[in-house]
């Protein structure tokens, strides 16, 4: 008997780009994607939420400043709050952070330059409903494309994640001039993931890379036993 | 009620933005250090005296206009 699919939510902002993407790319590792628009108060009935790459609601003020407000937002708010999966990437991981469900922030490149390109990340931990399909010092190659990627928490902040282990990714060589070279990071609970990079882009070797379906495959499979559970 | 309020990249925290600025007034002959970027965000409230104003107006700092992790601010209420 196949295994049923986990329903993963992705929402849609007014400026989201990579909405499309995520849904694809959820699909290709055998998720039920469902897409979610941000006027909806209420999530359908889902074992995860993704919230995708862009400029929500132009970014103005700050990125993520206006989307943290959104009836989507505070119904993912409460959803992680109840121990949902919730996948930040890239605006998706600023819209969180503004949220407070991520410590830090995520402030302009210090080259001042949009960054596109592929980068090496490195695996930090294996143990999160995100990485599970990972190993621990792994590299995985996966396309960043920001320009406000510089994640950036003060010292004591950084001291106290390094110590619960919450920094999850770090890239293998200088990117976007983040505080120790921080690409992702979880809440304490490790229920709630943010990253900067984009692995719905890279979940086909015809894309340049596999490795985000690694992560996004993680998340998938941890929905999945969730909803049995629930089952 | 006219507030004017003053958003500005904390003490300590890279500016790359102030960076680019200083090393333009540079190139056009000017000596300046210590540059940084901020924001201005002016606007009206109704129906409320200054003291009200002003604890509104914090309330927003506090909620949006301004990222405790990064950004300090300065509230200014005109008559």
């Amino acid at each position: 008997m196949a295994s049923p699919q986990p329903r993963v939510g992705v929402v849609t902002y007014p400026g989201s780009q990579d909405d499309r993407d995520a849904l694809w790319a959820l699909a290709a590792v055998d998720a039920e994607a469902v897409p979610v628009w941000h006027e909806e108060t209420e999530l359908p009935d889902l074992d995860a939420v993704v919230l995708p790459g862009g400029f929500s609601y132009g970014d103005y003020l700050r990125c993520g400043a206006i989307a943290r407000f959104s009836p989507a937002t505070t119904a993912v708010c409460e959803f992680a709050a109840s121990g949902g999966l919730v996948l930040g990437i890239c605006n998706g991981f600023q819209v969180l952070c503004e949220a407070g469900l991520l410590p830090g922030v995520l402030l302009r490149n210090a080259s001042l330059r949009f960054v596109c390109r592929d980068v090496p990340l490195v695996v930090e931990r294996d143990d999160l409903p995100f990485t599970s399909r990972c190993t621990t010092g792994q590299t995985l190659v996966i396309p960043v494309k920001h320009g406000d990627g510089r994640w950036f928490a003060p010292p004591e902040l950084v001291r106290e994640l390094e110590t619960n282990r919450q920094i999850v990714l770090r890239y293998g060589e200088p990117c976007n001039g983040s505080v120790g070279d921080v690409a992702g990071v979880c809440n304490l609970d490790g229920n709630v993931m943010g990253l900067m990079p984009h692995p719905e882009h890279a979940v086909d070797p015809l894309l340049g890379s596999a490795d985000g379906a690694l992560l996004l495959a993680s998340l998938v499979e941890a929905a999945r036993t969730r909803a049995l559970s629930v089952v | 009620m006219r507030a004017t309020v003053v958003v500005r990249p904390k003490q300590g925290i890279l500016d790359p933005q102030g960076q680019a600025v200083e090393s333009a007034l540079e190139h056009l002959g000017f000596s300046v250090s210590d540059a940084r970027v901020g924001k201005v965000v002016d606007l009206t409230i109704d129906g409320v005296d200054a003291d009200e104003a002003r604890v509104q107006v914090e309330r927003m700092c506090e909620q949006l206009l301004a990222n405790p992790l990064m950004e300090s601010y300065e509230v200014e209420v005109h008559g």
